[in-house]
């Protein structure tokens, strides 16, 4: 399929894939296994520079695009989504900084996040606050210059590893939704500290943990944007980086339809390869058609977004949830595909599988986003805009 | 610190054909990757740079294809490169090829640091290096394994020698050849692989390094192959027979007879 990439966008891709092949994918078993985050990856994530495409040119970034990046995470989620996922949650925690920012702020934490030398973390879900995110409890009372932070944040990706935290936290309670704001908490903070680490199904190499404030000081100055823009700044953040995870789910089905593929031509059944066999045939098919038409979509929404439209909720909403479960669908058949095989640990479509469900729930599980499409699609009563 | 490495473009497998009529290499068709062992070479250079600051400039002479190595090369952080090529140069031995890096690197002329892999993958002989460094009457110092540092214009490494390692002190300017053991060579970044695509090479010929024609290309060159051929492989199975005691005995009085034990 020829998708009329650029010279920089083949370039991103071809670097990746190349970490990918030679870095991540002989070691991504044990990274599932020991639970361990991948900072020799990360490292060479940096080296490579692949940080910097999502971060502006003045704070020395590459100033790419949302395809561009998309094209990075879905190269790195062939080999391991909890890889991917570590280097795509710094990439949605920059999009506050970089939408919302003070130029000090930009300053001061961009060139470190575009180097590999910071990473950063992106905090709304609660206990009792996840789609609903209105339901926050975290606060952030005011007082002289200061914001004195006091909650718990949970299953937040990056978690403990990142340098920079972005906090959605309760400014003014009374006022509800209106109420919430974002704040830069940086690690090391007194008062902050990290609480339960998950025990995952999958993206096991990846951080989540529990961000714990308790009368955590900083300075007022760490507000991003103005007071009680929270909730905006976490939907345009999501909006943004949902196409990101799309691409994470594609990159994931694309690398489980190539095991399951190489598989079928090996193993042997009844004195023929089962590749030859029709049922195994059309699943490889069906695999291949539904991944295509899943990148297809998401690539098309990333160039919308860089066309600098202004409001693309219903499209990233529409590739992150086909993509999704796309996923899903092509990981549980290349696991079937696999036989008996494929549900031992030895082989990784087992892995891929377990990948495969995180990605239909996070950055809003597929049902509450397709309470976020519908307004749009009756709006405009189903037709083409 | 000005570091110069030098490397060599070379068929990217181990099964290449022979021309019987030249006895060389057939490289037309096959593709060209950089020698393995200098790809430790560029990344220990641009490891020193990191830690000392200057840069890494690299050379190599070969085909005008050669270029792309040296664009490889800059993508994972060389700063400069030259190409060495000229039609005369074609058939040179390691004699020919180290007179003319001598002649390239004296052009270049400031460096306090030449960095060789130990040996190419093609030729297999590792003798560039230490002939490079008798030419320009500098030490050298093979297999080196581990740069410890360099302070007070000696360099301090450690290299593989065949029972341990050898800590050795050289003053600078020197050549060492470097061992697989030493780094991981890093992957292409995208900024050295844009910057790449857009840098300027020279290409250096015979005259603008003044070269003795006679020192160089096959006739410059003292060494003639004069065949090439597999090694024969013969295996002598023999299968022993008997009740487990008399095989046993059998294999001892066997391994007695050829001195493996």
């Amino acid at each position: 399929m020829q998708y009329f990439l650029n010279e920089r966008q083949e370039m991103i891709r071809s670097i990746a894939r190349r970490i990918t092949e030679e870095r991540i994918i002989p070691v991504r078993a044990e990274l599932d296994e020991k639970e361990e985050f991948p900072w020799a990856i990360i490292k060479e994530l940096s080296q490579a520079d692949l940080f910097r495409i999502f971060i502006p040119e003045q704070y020395e970034g590459l100033g790419g695009g949302c395809l561009d990046l998309c094209l990075a995470i879905e190269e790195l989620s062939r080999g391991c989504c909890g890889v991917s996922i570590s280097y795509a949650a710094v990439a949605l925690a920059s999009i506050p900084l970089i939408k919302y920012g003070k130029e000090e702020q930009k300053q001061k934490y961009l060139p470190q996040i575009a180097s590999g030398k910071m990473l950063a973390a992106f905090a709304v879900t609660e206990s009792a606050a996840g789609s609903d995110i209105a339901s926050i409890r975290t606060s952030a009372a005011s007082e002289g210059s200061s914001y004195i932070l006091n909650g718990t944040k949970q299953f937040i990706t990056n978690g403990g590893e990142a340098q920079l935290y972005t906090v959605i936290a309760m400014t003014n309670p009374a006022k509800g939704a209106r109420g919430a704001s974002a704040i830069l908490v940086e690690k090391d903070t007194p008062g902050f500290t990290f609480g339960r680490k998950e025990r995952k199904m999958g993206i096991r190499a990846s951080s989540t943990r529990e961000l714990v404030f308790h009368n955590c000081r900083v300075p007022r100055d760490n507000l991003l944007g103005r007071e009680g823009l929270g909730f905006v700044v976490a939907i345009k953040t999501f909006d943004e980086s949902r196409p990101g995870v799309a691409a994470q789910a594609v990159g994931l089905a694309q690398g489980a339809l190539e095991e399951a593929i190489a598989y079928a031509q090996k193993r042997v059944q009844f004195g023929r390869p089962i590749s030859s066999f029709q049922a195994i045939q059309h699943m490889l098919v069906n695999m291949a058609i539904e991944i295509e038409a899943a990148r297809a979509l998401v690539y098309a929404v990333a160039r919308t977004v860089d066309s600098g439209a202004r409001d693309y909720t219903e499209e990233a909403g529409m590739a992150k949830v086909f993509a999704s479960d796309v996923a899903m669908r092509v990981t549980t058949d290349a696991v079937q595909v696999f036989g008996g095989a494929g549900y031992m640990r030895d082989y990784p479509v087992e892995k891929m599988m377990r990948d495969a469900k995180i990605i239909q729930i996070y950055e809003g599980a597929n049902q509450v986003l397709r309470n976020d499409i519908i307004p749009h699609l009756l709006k405009r009563k189903g037709k083409r805009t | 610190m000005k570091i110069i490495v030098c490397l060599k473009q070379v068929p990217g497998t181990t099964e290449v054909r022979i021309n019987k009529l030249t006895n060389t290499l057939i490289r037309e068709g096959v593709e060209s990757i950089i020698n393995p062992f200098d790809t430790y070479a560029i990344e220990e250079g641009v490891r020193l740079k990191e830690r000392y600051g200057g840069k890494v400039t690299v050379v190599t002479m070969g085909p005008p294809q050669a270029e792309d190595a040296l664009r490889e090369a800059i993508s994972v952080g060389a700063d400069e490169a030259v190409l060495i090529s000229d039609r005369t140069f074609a058939g040179s031995d390691t004699l020919a090829t180290s007179y003319v890096l001598a002649k390239t690197i004296t052009k270049i002329d400031e460096y306090s640091l030449i960095i060789c892999g130990r040996q190419t993958m093609d030729g297999d002989t590792g003798q560039v290096g230490p002939e490079l460094a008798q030419r320009l009457g500098i030490p050298f110092v093979a297999y080196v394994s581990q740069v410890e540092g360099i302070s007070g214009g000696c360099i301090r490494v450690q290299r593989m020698v065949e029972e341990g390692r050898e800590i050795v002190e050289s003053p600078l300017p020197c050549v060492i050849s470097v061992v697989k053991e030493i780094n991981v060579p890093r992957l292409p970044s995208l900024l050295g692989t844009m910057r790449s695509k857009t840098a300027r090479i020279p290409v250096w010929k015979a005259q603008d390094l003044g070269i003795d024609a006679n020192k160089i290309g096959v006739s410059g060159s003292p060494t003639h192959v004069i065949r090439i051929f597999y090694p024969q492989r013969t295996r002598k199975a023999e299968v022993l027979q008997g009740s487990l005691q008399d095989q046993v005995e059998a294999l001892v009085t066997k391994l007695r007879e050829n001195k493996v034990i």
